[in-house]
């Protein structure tokens, strides 16, 4: 056999992220791609150490059941921005960033439909950030009403200035969503029209249509938290009654718009997950992923139910009993399209040849606390049991199983997995087994203990708390500590392997996906003109089919480049 | 068997020319996207009107609906002198275009203006309780739709004067034109949950 090639083959490569001429980059409004993705992922895991340094400021407080390390006004400030900047500036933007690097190259696009719409989403990201720090150093401190902003409290503004911590902080919020707006019009757009011909919607990896999924639901959701957001604003800083109930208002309808996008907003942030979960057990077990139009179908299951199951987090908002059994009976649903992918996963692994690489170690971490956290969360969604333990701490334990233990896990896998595919260099497997065996073991001292306290009755939001929760938070606060503890040997081995890592070739792991036929790093524009036909379905792992026509050139052409 | 690159198909090649259409994908889910917050807005606006213990503040009647009828009449004409404009466009009459969309144009911003009159006459304020609250935050939102609107229009008319402009296809008329269509619709539904639908119960 004998290839010829296309002379543009030979030119010279692209300059290629990683390389020291052009770190910059990376720090100016580049419209590539690529680059964006790695900018997210770098600005999220900053404000990962600056919400867990919240974090531990908080677990000190717990360590003792007085309020002796900071003062209870500032313990509110604390979890509130504690929460936000998880969940606005890490989690949010490091999937984006995922959705940046993975999109165009697995469905073997260029670029992004709208590049400089991408850029400008990605730029807003630090432009709120700074809207939201700054709201530590406004009179009155920062927004202290908990993440969920509930009114009549969040429209308190006792020291009567127009820019104060919640004004600041709704700002912020609403930045965010026009950011996420513009990013999840991009992401389906492009999904939906730049994909390699030959690839039909059941030959798409399922990272991507997890990653449709949870976009279509950053559609339908945010601008319903948006809504909110303005008529908060209003009453906050206009003087209007929306939600103040001696004006007429009601309190409550500000939860059903928050719930409305926040209770979707898990899975925009667990899908994509569940996707990077079906690519790495898949690669890491050699096996095709069972049932695999089951699982990217049950992706939009999930998406519809989401939108039907808010009003699950206000059972004990005075919301009247027909109600509550009607979202009990969704909420339970939801189980159904999640359990087909829990299956499916497990029969992938069950009988595959396994290999227990650090990104492996993640998912598998991963999987075993969102078996955990899925339980407690059907616990959760019994109205019942809801309302005996809501607003305890058995909450506070579930949903940092999921958004911690699963979602935080999953990104660490994909961080890891895709990181010499995007880089250009290994990582060192030693550092990321002490990484991955730091976290499980810091994650499930901190939250497992968590349950029991919740069920004996310990409240959330409280800096001090009765003696006989002691035992529970100091175990907690040690996990938390060791959490900590846990970013220095992931800081290392990201910083020292890209600088000085072992050159990465374009398939590490012997993977099978469109993004495993670039080279590492991938060219500016990807394929460009050559892209790839796609004849198969993904995840032919043993089977001996090839992914796309002529999948020999792709091959010896991305080790050439 | 020997293979060279110019063999693979290049007719699919997404992305790399630029392609009109992605735009107009775009622009359609962005517009599904901001109905929702319409949606809520309207959702909040009946769930406080039916749980309100007093909807009207003291000494506000209700709310006039003759100039409003007219304003509605003038915005969802002004939605079929857009459609003209742009059938126009497409049997190649440019000047019959701009005509009919600065009609529209001047359509939009009597709509404007009735707004304004209608604003500035009223007995009550943003901070009149849930009625004034949800009145000048639903029109107002509302209204500055309409004034995007306008703008847009204005910026596809400087355009159509461009050599070439529509070389590449005329999916930024198409989409401002959806667009107008959009805020139409909103104001119909806004105008019978709030003019129409005024007795409470």
């Amino acid at each position: 056999m004998t290839i010829n090639y296309d002379p543009r083959v030979l030119k010279a490569p692209h300059p290629v992220p990683g390389a020291p001429d052009n770190w910059k980059r990376f720090f100016s409004f580049n419209t590539d791609a690529k680059v964006i993705g790695i900018q997210y992922i770098g600005l999220s895991l900053f404000f990962l150490l600056v919400g867990g340094l919240l974090a531990m400021v908080m677990r000190g407080e717990l360590i003792t059941p007085a309020s002796d390390l900071v003062d209870p006004t500032v313990y509110n400030g604390l979890y509130t921005m504690h929460g936000t900047v998880m969940l606005f500036l890490f989690l949010f933007p490091v999937l984006n960033g995922f959705n940046n690097l993975l999109i165009p190259t697995m469905i073997g696009a260029p670029d992004m439909a709208f590049p400089k719409l991408n850029a400008a989403a990605f730029w807003l990201v630090p432009v709120f950030a700074i809207v939201l720090m700054g709201s530590f150093f406004v009179p009155g401190g920062p927004a202290s009403a908990g993440w969920w902003s509930y009114p009549p409290v969040s429209i308190q503004n006792p020291l009567g200035h127009f820019i104060n911590g919640q004004f600041l902080w709704i700002l912020a919020v609403a930045l965010s969503g026009v950011s996420s707006i513009m990013g999840a019009i991009n992401f389906v757009t492009t999904i939906l029209r730049m994909r390699a011909p030959g690839m039909t919607l059941f030959r798409m990896p399922v990272f991507i249509w997890t990653a449709w999924a949870a976009q279509t639901l950053q559609l339908i959701g945010l601008p319903a938290l948006t809504g909110g957001a303005i008529m908060l604003l209003f009453d906050l800083s206009f003087g209007t009654s929306f939600f103040q109930p001696e004006g007429g208002g009601d309190p409550v309808l500000y939860q059903h718009f928050f719930w409305f996008y926040s209770h979707p907003a898990v899975y925009v942030m667990v899908l994509p997950v569940f996707g990077i979960f079906s690519e790495l057990i898949t690669v890491y077990s050699r096996k095709p992923l069972f049932g695999y139009r089951f699982v990217a179908l049950a992706s939009f299951v999930i998406t519809f139910l989401g939108l039907i199951v808010w009003v699950h987090h206000m059972f004990y908002s005075g919301t009247p009993q027909w109600m509550r059994n009607l979202f009990m009976v969704t909420t339970m649903l939801i189980a159904v399209p999640t359990g087909v992918k829990v299956f499916a996963w497990l029969g992938t692994l069950w009988g595959g040849k396994i290999r227990l690489t650090t990104p492996m170690l993640f998912v598998l971490g991963g999987l075993v606390n969102f078996i955990f956290g899925g339980i407690t969360g059907v616990m959760l969604g019994t109205a019942p049991i809801d309302i005996h333990v809501g607003n305890t701490y058995f909450v506070v334990a579930h949903f940092h199983y999921i958004i911690f233990n699963t979602i935080g896990f999953g990104i660490f896998a994909g961080i890891y997995h895709w990181f010499p595919k995007f880089t250009g260099r290994m990582f060192y497997e030693g550092l990321g087994k002490v990484h991955f065996a730091l976290t499980f073991i810091g994650a499930t001292l901190n939250w497992l203990p968590l349950h029991w306290a919740g069920l004996m009755g310990m409240p959330r939001r409280v800096a001090s708390y009765d003696p006989e929760f002691a035992l529970w938070n100091v175990i907690a606060s040690i996990g938390a500590f060791m959490l900590g503890v846990a970013s220095i040997p992931f800081i290392l081995n990201m910083v020292s392997s890209w600088a000085r890592g072992a050159k990465a070739p374009p398939n590490p792991w012997r993977a099978i996906g469109l993004e495993w036929l670039l080279p590492s790093p991938p060219p500016a524009e990807n394929f460009e003109d050559d892209i790839p036909t796609v004849i198969s379905e993904p995840y032919g792992y043993g089977l001996g089919r090839p992914l796309v026509e002529d999948e020999d050139y792709y091959v010896r052409r991305a080790q050439e480049a | 068997m020997s293979t060279t690159a110019s063999d693979l198909p290049l007719q699919h090649t997404p992305g790399h020319i630029k392609h009109d259409g992605h735009n107009l994908t775009g622009f359609v889910i962005f517009l599904c996207s901001e109905s929702i917050i319409f949606l809520a807005f309207f959702a909040g606006f009946i769930l406080l009107k039916l749980t309100a213990p007093e909807w009207l503040p003291k000494g506000v009647e209700g709310l006039e609906t003759r100039m409003p009828l007219i304003n509605t009449i003038v915005l969802v004409s002004s939605s079929f002198v857009a459609y003209f404009a742009e059938r126009k466009l497409h049997q190649g009459n440019l000047w019959g275009f701009r005509l009919l969309w600065m009609l529209t144009m001047a359509m939009g911003c009597y709509f404007v203006y009735g707004q304004y009159v209608e604003w500035s006459e009223l007995a009550f304020s943003l901070n009149s309780g849930v009625f004034g609250g949800t009145f000048y935050l639903l029109t107002g939102f509302h209204g500055l739709h309409v004034i995007t609107g306008i703008l847009l229009m204005a910026l596809m008319l400087g355009r159509s004067f461009r050599p070439n402009n529509y070389a590449k296809g005329d999916m930024g008329v198409t989409s401002v034109s959806l667009f107008w269509h959009f805020v139409d619709v909103i104001w119909i539904i806004l105008y019978v949950l709030i003019y129409v639908w005024q007795r409470s119960s």
